[in-house]
């Protein structure tokens, strides 16, 4: 008996998950961020549909401030997988011009939050599959794979359901929605090693190489694109840098590091003493930010 | 105390480390105990000294623990999985949370579930995942009622191996003579319960003895594993499952074009491969594996645990809900069923209602009767009861309205564990494991005349239908229903009305007006009505009907389209001026318990076919209507 490894433990589960759904709700879509974790989720959904293509588009709820290297990878991401892509960006935070340097916490809110709300509406999804995992932050620890959404996208913690053995109850009123999260037992580790051992193409950004960068309050930001706006005396310097985790470039901090291959990258994780969500502003805020966020519908 | 250090070999060569740690295997274990056993510090140990726990992490640890912490300046491992301030009073954290670490040698999913009031409904699900459990004992205290109960529940679950930690051994003075008395003490009542495997480890939380470390002075006396070293020898539930014959429920038929058609689902137990001979149930079909698809390239086999893809040589049936099994060796089947339930919800059961039942990939309707009995978690003890409430544990006999595949529990989780779904809240609201099939039904197959329903409804020239009338006492039900009779029977069509007269008198006097005995008058008249639409009848019934979970049930009986709902909407008040039958006077005198609209509710129907206010509308108006829209659908679908 060789008994399976954690990886395709864990494989076997996520595809499991992303089956059920795709039996049982109607209007199933897939959130893409361009992330590794996104980018292992869209890696799973093509194994548990071969050879059909998944029966799913994928939603890019954009705010226009990620860095390039998402846009490029995120296009050619879908059409590698033959699936049908809608990129979504708040015509409101458009129209205000609403952006990260002027606007604070709102730049989340209206992009992120609010344009995820009105993408799912427009498409009448009624399941929506995300990337997050529970090793994340505390808070996450005990989120169900099956979220529950009222019809506003509110999350009820004593409105969610108990999930034993392999069993989840995916059954909704008209209006509501679940939000599903096949990677919620992976580990950080465990998505870097399976993107090593499935050859997953990932953006660059993740591995280490010179870039032009600002070192703002503690954290070093990429000068990705011109519309980045320097303090009085900041000069963009090149340092070698990689990122841990990827969102709005001016948002999110880097890590020097010369790790530029993806076992060196794991290497530095095995040996690495800080988490991955340091790099994400939003959680600075206040401890409890992300079941704050959770309840307004933040995914 | 040396924490985990990660191999020398991951600085060294990590190309060589990866490749010679591919093969990590996964366990998962629940963790038994209260915060005052000190499992939350436990399980901060664990993770702390497996490195799960970053520096920044670590970081706010230490200010939270100077803070807030209860070990003066060291660190306070509780707070690393404690929930949120802001969480608990809001007593959400009623619930199970999941954290990770590994070794060298395995990657762990623990399932902590603090809290005490909801503690059957979180251990269960957490348990049900689980390989092995950690059970806490505090030295000092020994085995305590709340250990037995958390047994209990373990063994309930299935879970086959239990480690003992005697945590707070430095409280006991690292006393050997105290450890032995516990272990033997828990030895003996494990035992009487039918726990078969029990390891124990003295551990102390506070300063991480043979926690993760082994070798503390302060215990030269146990040479044994540590818990950490003892968790990663428990063997993985998975492995066994392989040894088992072969059974894959099918999730999702994977039908891209005309020339392909593979079945997609998650091989459950035993292993497959091309050439195997297999048996699709529940309807016998055999045929043989012809591939195995993958995307990276088709599969030599397939084994417990793969999530996977078949295709078979022959154009035979097989959707979502049948189980492809090993042709020689396949899965048992059968309507009727013994298990036990634990009930998870609010709402407590109600004997003979509709309920859903999840098994595998199967959904189907059924209803519970009164549980046999229930037991007391803390003592074993067997009592009677007419329902299960919140966190009750009962044997229950659940008969399904059509026949399930299923094994014993004990052969395995994933067709022997069910849950149950509240038909109108959608809540999940019973998990249960099914003990064996009950000999009435396990050798019935439904007998298919030769004679068919298509044929009996032909020879009379008309689809079948149940007008479904439902509404308050005195809305006038009874009243339109004859008049559409009447009309109905003036037109040459065959029909039948089911009535308080005819039924309640007759097939129905043994039951009276409780929850469950309304519940079980709807189903049975729902048979009847079936069965008379199998002969080819419109059917009209008139009976209050107050719950729609009921009538969702007999809906979900007949083929799409055939049942009809109309709701006579006869305000209360209006019904009450009426009084026709001076009903409504003895039950607000308190004459007639359980009366619908006084004493017991009524739910009314959210989207029914037909709308009848009668205050607007006259009963002849109204039986105009309802024949115009019958006969109306009737013209198109002729």
């Amino acid at each position: 008996m060789t008994g399976l490894t954690h990886l395709q433990r864990l494989e076997a589960e996520s595809i499991h998950i992303l089956r059920e759904v795709v039996a049982e709700a109607e209007r199933p879509v897939m959130l893409y961020s361009v992330g590794k974790d996104s980018a292992v989720m869209l890696h799973l959904a093509r194994k548990a549909f071969f050879p059909a293509r998944p029966p799913f588009p994928l939603l890019h709820v954009d705010t226009t401030w990620k860095f390039r290297a998402m846009y490029a990878l995120r296009d050619r991401a879908a059409a590698a997988a033959g699936m049908d892509l809608i990129v979504h960006r708040n015509p409101d935070a458009t129209a205000q011009g609403i952006n990260p340097f002027d606007h604070g916490s709102r730049h989340t809110d209206l992009w992120k939050t609010e344009g995820l709300k009105q993408a799912l509406n427009a498409g009448r999804f009624d399941a929506a599959f995300g990337g997050a995992r529970r090793d994340e932050e505390k808070s996450r620890a005990k989120e169900r794979i099956f979220s529950f959404r009222s019809a506003s996208h509110g999350w009820d913690p004593k409105a969610q359901r108990p999930e034993l053995w392999r069993l989840f109850n995916a059954r909704h009123a008209p209006g509501e929605s679940i939000r599903v999260f096949p990677l919620s037992n992976w580990t950080e580790l465990d998505i870097w090693q399976y993107i090593l051992a499935e050859g997953i193409e990932i953006v660059p950004l993740y591995l280490a190489a010179p870039r032009p960068t600002v070192e703002r309050d503690g954290t070093i930001l990429m000068v990705d694109d011109d519309r980045f706006r320097l303090r009085p005396g900041e000069q963009p310097v090149e340092r070698s840098i990689r990122f841990r985790t990827l969102g709005c470039y001016p948002l999110t901090g880097a890590v020097e590091s010369e790790a530029a291959s993806l076992e060196a990258v794991i290497q530095e994780m095995l040996l690495t003493t800080s988490s991955e969500r340091q790099g994400r502003a939003i959680d600075h805020d206040q401890a409890a930010s992300m079941e704050k966020k959770k309840r307004e519908g933040y995914f | 105390m040396t924490a985990y250090q990660p191999d020398p070999l991951v600085a060294q060569d990590i190309r060589a480390y990866l490749n010679g740690h591919s093969a990590k295997s996964m366990l998962r274990f629940i963790t038994c105990g209260s915060v005052d056993d000190g499992k939350s510090t436990l399980i901060g140990r664990l993770l702390h000294d497996t490195r799960a726990v970053f520096a920044d992490q670590l970081d706010a640890l230490a200010s939270d623990s100077k803070r807030i912490g209860t070990q003066g300046d060291a660190l306070d491992f509780a707070l690393l999985v404690d929930g949120l301030a802001a969480e608990r009073e809001q007593g959400i954290t009623i619930d199970v949370a999941y954290r990770f670490f590994s070794t060298e040698r395995r990657k762990f999913i623990v399932a902590d579930t603090p809290g005490h009031e909801q503690y059957t409904r979180n251990m269960v699900t957490g348990a049900s995942t689980a390989d092995a459990a950690v059970i806490l004992i505090d030295a000092r205290k020994g085995v305590l009622t709340q250990t037995r109960r958390h047994s209990r529940l373990v063994q309930l679950v299935g879970i086959r191996h239990v480690v003992l930690a005697v945590n707070k051994m430095d409280l006991v003075g690292h006393d050997q003579r105290r450890f032995d008395a516990i272990v033997e003490d828990y030895r003996a009542f494990a035992g009487s319960i039918g726990i078969a495997e029990v390891t124990a480890v003295p551990v102390s939380g506070l300063t991480g003895a043979n926690i993760v470390a082994g070798g503390d002075d302060a215990m030269p006396w146990y040479a044994g594993r540590t818990l950490l070293e003892q968790l990663e020898a428990i063997p993985v539930d998975l492995d066994r499952a392989e040894a088992r014959p072969f059974r894959m429920p099918v999730q999702w038929v994977n039908r891209p074009d005309l020339d392909f058609r593979g079945f997609a689902g998650l091989v459950t137990a035993g292993e497959v491969r091309p050439g195997d001979a297999v048996r699709v149930l529940p309807s016998g079909r055999t045929s043989t594996v012809s591939r195995i698809v993958a995307l990276d390239g088709d599969r030599p086999f397939a084994r417990a645990g793969e999530s996977t893809l078949l295709v078979l040589a022959d154009e035979v049936d097989c959707s979502r809900g049948d189980v492809i099994a090993a042709a020689a060796d396949p899965a048992a089947i059968a309507a009727a069923l013994s298990a036990t339930l634990v009930w998870l919800s609010d709402a407590a059961l109600v004997p003979g209602r509709s309920y859903l039942m999840k098994l595998g990939t199967q959904t189907v309707a059924a209803t519970v009767k009164a549980p046999r009995h229930v037991v007391n978690v803390d003592t074993g003890e067997e009592v009677s009861a007419l329902t299960l409430a919140l966190n009750d544990i009962g044997a229950v006999d659940i008969q399904a309205d059509r026949a399930l595949v299923f094994e014993p529990y004990g052969q395995g989780a994933d067709l022997g564990g069910f849950i149950l779904i509240d038909r109108t809240t959608n809540a999940t609201v019973a998990a249960g494991m099914i003990d064996r099939a009950l000999r009435q039904a396990s050798n019935v197959h439904w007998q298919a005349g030769d004679i068919t329903r298509e044929a009996h409804a032909l020879q009379k020239g008309q689809t079948p239908r149940v007008l479904w009338f439902t509404g308050l006492s005195g809305a006038g039900k009874s009243t339109i229903a004859n008049l559409v009779e009447k009309r109905l029977h003036a037109m040459g069509r065959h029909s039948f009305l089911l009535d308080g007269d005819n039924i309640r008198h007759g097939l129905n006097r043994d039951l009276g007006f409780s929850d469950a005995d309304r519940a079980e008058n709807i189903r049975r008249i729902g048979e009847v009505a079936r069965l008379m639409t199998d002969a080819g009848l419109i059917v009209l019934t008139a009976f209050i009907s107050p719950f729609r979970a009921e009538r969702d049930m007999v809906r979900a009986m007949l083929p799409v389209g055939e049942f009809v709902e109309i709701f006579v909407d006869t305000p209360l008040g209006e019904a009450e001026r009426r009084d026709v039958k001076g009903l409504y006077a003895k039950a607000r005198a308190g004459e007639i318990p359980d009366f619908t609209g006084v004493s017991s509710p009524y739910e009314p129907p959210t989207n029914p076919e037909l709308r009848i206010d009668t205050t607007n509308e006259s009963a002849e108006q109204a039986a105009e209507r309802i024949v115009e829209h019958v006969l109306g659908v009737w013209t198109y679908e002729l």
